[in-house]
């Protein structure tokens, strides 16, 4: 009993330390994302969404809690709010982050495996689909060949035999 | 053994190699290429950490090859390449600070803690010059040269392999450059 008591404070005190170990920057707690048009919202929403953060790299911008993730969805924001269309704030991150900031990459000679690979790979399927069909198709005709004289003869002293 | 028992076995054979190969490459996928390489510094003019009155602008890159690392008081691998940065500057090679999202205090703090390898840094409080060098994960060194043109993009602190073999020669080189 004293014993788990002892390692419940450590563990608390343990994860306490380690806590303020892995701070990250701090700062003054900052303001929501507010917006007076529905459509630079609508913009923004979808923006967050199409952007990859960079930190946690399997999430999207509006998904994400990485402190720079908040940093790129207020400057989305700002950027919409000053008159920017989507193209101008996509352009704007591709400048400093690259096409890797995209979810939806552009079709370019770096990306055309990645586009066409799923067209490639349905071809040889497709292909080897239609191989092994025919090939069916051709054991089925040699079953149903002619019967030389000798099987015929054979078949018939069978039938007589019933 | 009959053709079409071998056939999964390749094919299986095959996405096993796929799989060895992706997680030898999982370690450097992560380093996002950088667009920036090939590409002037951003530009920007920032209050200097070590004195509010002074200023660092991306004019001061150019006409000198340098390097510029991207640090943080409360980055802690920023810590780890911490002494091979002094070791750098010791034996000469410019280096700049962008001191990102940091408090002045914590990285005033810690440069007179643990020594100021940077020819000047910039106080970059709310990230938005990070913004623009593409600062995705601090510690970043870029090295420059003398056209103010951003060379090579390393992300991650730095190790010393990393300086020998790749910084140190790049920066030889572009000194030689005109």
């Amino acid at each position: 009993m004293l014993k788990t008591y002892v390692f419940l404070v450590c563990f608390i005190l343990f994860s306490m330390s380690s806590a303020s170990l892995f701070a990250g920057p701090r700062g003054e707690p900052k303001e929501p994302i507010v917006f007076d048009n529905p459509q630079v919202e609508k913009d923004y929403l979808e923006l967050s969404e199409e952007l990859r953060c960079l930190v946690c790299q399997n999430q999207n911008l509006i998904d994400s809690n990485a402190e720079l993730a908040d940093d790129l969805r207020r400057e989305v924001a700002k950027m919409l709010k000053q008159g920017n269309n989507k193209e101008q704030v996509t352009e704007f991150m591709v400048d400093r982050y690259g096409d890797f900031v995209l979810y939806n990459p552009p079709l370019k000679s770096t990306t055309w495996l990645l586009w066409g690979g799923p067209f490639v790979l349905m071809f040889f399927a497709l292909l080897l689909m239609i191989k092994k069909i025919s090939s069916f198709k051709k054991d089925e005709n040699e079953d149903s060949a002619e019967l030389s004289a000798q099987e015929k003869e054979k078949l018939q002293s069978i039938l007589k035999d019933k | 053994m009959k053709k079409q028992f071998l056939t999964p076995l390749i094919i299986f054979g095959f996405l096993v190699i796929l799989l060895v190969v992706g997680l030898m490459k999982s370690e450097t996928v992560r380093d996002v290429p950088s667009p920036l390489i090939g590409k002037a510094v951003p530009e920007f003019s920032i209050l200097t950490v070590e004195d509010q009155a002074q200023s660092f602008s991306s004019e001061e890159l150019k006409g000198q090859v340098s390097l510029v690392n991207i640090w943080a008081s409360w980055c802690v691998s920023c810590r780890a390449e911490h002494k091979l940065l002094n070791v750098l500057a010791q034996q000469g090679v410019k280096i700049y600070g962008i001191n990102y999202k940091d408090e002045l205090v914590d990285a005033r703090r810690w440069l007179s803690a643990y020594g100021n390898p940077y020819v000047k840094s910039a106080h970059d409080l709310t990230g938005r010059a990070g913004i623009d060098w593409g600062v995705y994960g601090t510690p970043e060194t870029f090295v420059i040269d003398k056209k103010g043109m951003i060379r090579y993009k390393h992300t991650g602190p730095v190790y010393q392999d990393d300086i020998v073999d790749k910084i140190l020669p790049l920066l030889e080189q572009l000194k030689a450059e005109a």
